[in-house]
């Protein structure tokens, strides 16, 4: 028999309102996988008190026949969140010892629907990073290896904890966040789904900020539906934000099966990367095949702008990141180390509580918007910004209801193989999902196969802004057609 | 800006007059009741860090929202400065570190701030006028406090400010004396004031002024400038235009030049000391605020706006000429602040305006200054004014018992012309009363009433001693003419 925790979270909402079992018993289930787990670090604070108590509040209320739409589902949360009672580190030593007295919007929005808080889950420092090896408290390990070998994979970044304990079956589905790659590529690496929302779908109140411009909360699952369902219950207006869209929230479950029949997906010409993996090419045709079979129309496009996105985001993320990492000076709250002067404090504080990659996104923040150099980095950024958006709504314009893009050039990397020398190597990862942030678009990772080494490759699906539901329809076909990857057996625990 | 140069206002150097060339950068703090981008409370006073909300003390995950009651506030003062609205302005993070700034920058408006260009007009003392112009208006946050007195080792720091906003409004070099300055920022106030939209109380901080001073002989370019930063008072504004514009002539005129830099004035030891250098500013690397949509509004809102703005000091003043045939000076004291327009107004209604203005300038003022009152807590209304100016127009009372009759009332209270009857107050208008106390006057003083026929400014003497003999209730007017016909003068 399945274990509780291997279900989808589809499955297991329908065995609670059927009684199957109980929201204690699906908790239960959880935690004790994760305690057998923590080898893949993918956890950085299990919460099991507080997730046995919300457990058996959704009992009481499943047996009032009042479930409400997460009721017992259990749920773990990027540490980006801010979650109030229980410590939020950004997976920084900056922030150690800091427990919010306040609850971040989005995962408000799951508890208030009935979902279980399981802990806390590991991601790059800030969520700088594609790999979780930026982290200030260890690398997540993917639950994935390649066949015959004992290496230890990334899980992808900066949400590998996510995505790891996604995976690995250590919650039904967890939260992320997004701003160049951060669930789509975690998600590829890991053979889940992933979705990064419309920017101003989901509330950024109380997540902690890298790039304001650009950060946006998704969920990571194991299935399109349960993406779809994780999202209908984070997003929705809020007051609080004001780059949140005062929009409807769709009923994103119902279009999972729509289908895409009488869609017209673009493949644009410019993702055809330079040393591009015959294997991510095959993957990315068989894709198009896949949604051709289910009835859509397959059209190249061109997207002439994608080559300056990547330089550009790494000057307007750091950019804002420069400013919003300022708060962390040792004064009000978490770290500090203290100097002989105030400077000292800043100073000292700031060298020991940030990790190496923060402190070059912070460097170079500072030196794009530096007097002299602002018009020929930031102004320029913006511009390419600009133009990118452009590209995205001319192929909408003529006729696009979606775009098909691989999400990742490759499956996961060793843990230490890639960026200890050249970041750019790491940056590169994000080449194909970055596009989407800039255009503030949404983009969903759908696992569509496997590589040479049985490693799960992932490909994108970006949409129209706030057409989150031609995606999720556009990438069932995709999971049905691909079929759901399998993990291998758990070697972690 | 008027073009010729006035000599009155040159400073004497030791080899030239110097003309001082001002501009001001205001920071009025909005009449709000809540921060610019947070709930929290905007009360003066407190404990401290009581009015702090998570958006003040820049918590992770938090985020500004408008507050609009302040953009409005905003919108007001540009119309009151008869200044261009912008309908799309954006805020920008303005980065530098200092513990009182929670979130290590503070949200400004760079590029694009609310209200652009606008003016002043300022009446000076001597009765010219001068119109200053401003160049924009933007909204910011405040910083919170630092306190470096609590504790010998550490500095703590109060953020119940953090946050609260303030209007920039910059104007343009147009000022060329500390006397010009105190008048534009005495005249801003007023404006301000009237809108309802800073109360300008400078003692809590309500109004600073960072004042921009250049000097330079006539007819030569621009001089470099500095800034004097964070001056409170109009008193201390005007000292350190004074003082600074000294220093710099001293160091031209012994061969030096001036660096541009910020300097701070010591009222205490009469003096601008050097805060920080042009090499040692901030880089404040501005940028769009990622956090907030520009800033955005139509015309409508603008005329909804305007609609509802109040009379504002200069049409006040030139209906209080126009209606009440008042001078340009009296009208200008009474209307430099709202609340003594609308007393001045409430006397003056169906009575002569004049003599309204009069009462309400010489002895009301008099009065409520030597006091110490303010308007608002004058003991004397505007209704009891109002009648003793009626009893002296009615004849009921001469002008010299109209003052013991408002000091009675000042003191004690009460309505006046009850106040006349029960004190016997009312003046003698009998003139059989009169002519027998001026009779008896004529009769006893022979040698005067000679001397009188020759110098005619006797009379004066006359007139006293009947007042005397009356207890001062004669009608003036009847005495007069009664002692002009018995004594044969013209």
């Amino acid at each position: 028999m399945t274990s509780l925790n291997e279900l989808t979270l589809a499955e297991a909402r329908d065995g609670l309102k059927a009684g199957d079992f109980s929201a204690a018993d699906l908790t239960r289930a959880h935690l004790a996988a994760m305690e057998k787990a923590r080898g893949l670090n993918a956890y950085l604070v299990e919460t099991p008190e507080r997730a046995l108590a919300m457990a058996d509040a959704a009992d009481a209320k499943l047996a009032a026949g009042e479930a409400r739409p997460l009721e017992g589902i259990p749920l773990g949360i990027k540490d980006l969140f801010c979650t109030d009672g229980v410590a939020t580190t950004a997976g920084s030593k900056i922030l150690e010892g800091f427990t919010p007295a306040y609850e971040s919007a989005v995962t408000a929005n799951l508890w208030r629907d009935g979902a279980v808080m399981l802990g806390k889950l590991n991601l790059d420092e800030f969520a700088m990073g594609s790999s979780n090896e930026t982290s200030a408290y260890g690398d997540a390990v993917s639950p994935w290896r390649r066949a015959g070998s004992e290496t230890k994979l990334v899980p992808g970044g900066s949400s590998g904890g996510s995505a790891a304990a996604v995976a690995a079956h250590l919650c039904l589905g967890a939260t992320a966040t997004d701003t160049g790659g951060s669930i789509r590529q975690p998600a590829a690496f890991t053979g889940t789904v992933g979705i990064k929302p419309t920017y101003g779908r989901c509330s950024r109140w109380g997540t902690v900020a890298y790039a304001s411009s650009l950060d946006q909360a998704g969920p990571i699952a194991r299935t399109v539906r349960d993406c779809a369902i994780l999202l209908g219950s984070m997003a929705g207006q809020d007051s609080r934000d004001t780059t949140c869209a005062d929009l409807p929230v769709p009923d994103f479950e119902a279009a999972v099966t729509r289908g895409v029949k009488g869609l017209t997906i673009g493949i644009p010409k410019e993702y055809r990367v330079e040393g591009m993996s015959a294997e991510i090419q095959a993957l990315w045709d068989r894709g198009a095949e896949m949604l051709r079979d289910a009835g859509a129309t397959i059209r190249e496009i061109s997207l002439p702008h994608t080559q300056y996105a990547l330089p550009a985001y790494y000057i307007v993320a750091p950019a804002e990141a420069s400013s919003n990492l300022a708060r962390y000076d040792g004064v009000r709250y978490g770290l500090r180390v203290p100097g002989k002067d105030i400077a000292g404090l800043y100073e000292n504080t700031r060298a020991a509580g940030f990790g190496r990659e923060v402190k070059r996104r912070i460097m170079i923040g500072t030196y794009v918007l530096s007097a002299g150099y602002y018009d020929a980095y930031y102004v320029r950024a913006q511009r390419i910004r600009t133009l990118i958006k452009r590209d995205f709504e001319q192929a909408y314009a003529a006729g696009i209801d979606a775009i098909l893009t691989p999400a990742t050039p490759s499956a996961a990397f060793g843990i230490g193989e890639k960026g200890s020398g050249d970041p750019v190597e790491m940056y590169l990862q994000d080449v194909f999902t970055i596009t989407v942030n800039m255009a503030g678009l949404p983009g969903i990772s759908v696992p569509a196969g496997l590589d040479a080494q049985g490693l799960p490759l992932g490909l994108q699906l970006i949409g129209r802004p706030f057409d989150e539901e031609t995606l999720f329809a556009a990438a069932q076909v995709i999971e049905e057609a691909a079929g759901r990857t399998r993990l291998p057996a758990a070697w972690w625990a | 800006m008027t073009a010729a140069v006035n000599p009155k206002k040159l400073i004497k150097g030791g080899l030239h007059d110097w003309e001082v060339v001002i501009g001001m950068e205001i920071h009025a703090q909005v009449t709000s009741r809540s921060k610019l981008f947070s709930g929290a409370s905007t009360e003066f006073g407190g404990e401290p860090n009581d009015h702090v909300s998570l958006v003040d003390a820049a918590m992770p995950g938090m985020l500004p929202v408008i507050n609009e009651e302040c953009v409005a506030q905003a919108v007001r003062t540009g119309l009151g400065l008869k200044a261009r609205i912008n309908h799309r302005s954006v805020f920008d993070r303005k980065n530098y570190f200092y513990p009182d700034l929670p979130q290590g920058y503070q949200i400004s408006q760079f590029k694009d701030p609310i209200v652009g260009e606008g003016e002043v007009l300022v009446d000076l003392p001597d009765g010219e006028s001068i119109t200053v112009g401003i160049e924009r208006l933007h909204l910011e946050q405040d910083a919170g406090k630092s306190l470096h007195d609590q504790n010998p080792t550490q500095s703590f720091v109060d953020l119940n400010r953090s946050g609260v906003a303030l209007m920039e409004i910059v104007s343009r070099p147009d000022l060329r004396s500390s006397e010009e300055a105190r008048a534009y920022v005495t005249k801003l106030r007023t404006i301000l004031r009237y809108l309802g939209t800073c109360d300008g109380d400078m003692e809590k901080g309500s109004l600073r002024a960072d004042v921009n001073v250049s000097v330079r002989k006539v007819g030569d370019p621009l001089g470099t400038r500095c800034e004097i930063k964070n001056v409170n008072s109009i008193r201390f504004i005007g000292q350190a235009i004074e003082t600074e514009a000294r220093r710099q002539i001293a160091i031209i005129e012994d061969g030096g030049t001036i660096s541009q830099e910020t300097r701070l004035f010591d009222p205490g030891k009469g003096e601008t000391r050097s805060m920080r250098s042009k090499e040692e500013a901030h880089d404040y690397r501005y940028f769009p605020d990622p956090d907030l949509l520009p800033l955005e509004f139509d015309q409508a809102y603008v005329d909804a706006l305007a609609e509802g703005l109040p009379e504002l000091p200069d049409a006040k003043k030139a209906r209080f000429i126009e209606s009440y045939g008042l001078s340009a000076y009296d009208a200008g004291v009474l209307i430099a602040e709202r609340a003594s327009a609308d007393y001045f107004e409430a006397v003056a209604k169906g009575r002569d305006g004049k003599a309204a203005a009069n009462w309400v300038i010489n002895e009301l003022f008099g009065r409520l200054n030597k006091e110490g009152h303010s308007i608002e807590t004058s003991p004397v209304s505007a209704d009891q004014l109002g009648a003793i100016v009626d009893l002296i127009g009615e004849g009921v009372i001469s002008g010299k018992i109209a003052k013991d009759l408002f000091e009675v009332v000042w003191s004690e209270g009460g309505e006046p012309r009850a106040l006349v009857e029960s004190r016997g107050m009312r003046q003698v208008t009998d003139t059989g009363a009169i002519e027998a106390a001026v009779d008896d006057i004529i009769a006893k003083n022979p040698d005067k009433v000679a001397q009188a026929r020759e110098k005619p400014t006797l009379l004066g003497w006359f007139v006293g001693q009947t007042m005397k003999a009356t207890g001062g209730k004669a009608n003036p007017a009847a005495v007069n003419a009664l002692l002009k016909a018995k004594l044969g003068i013209e």
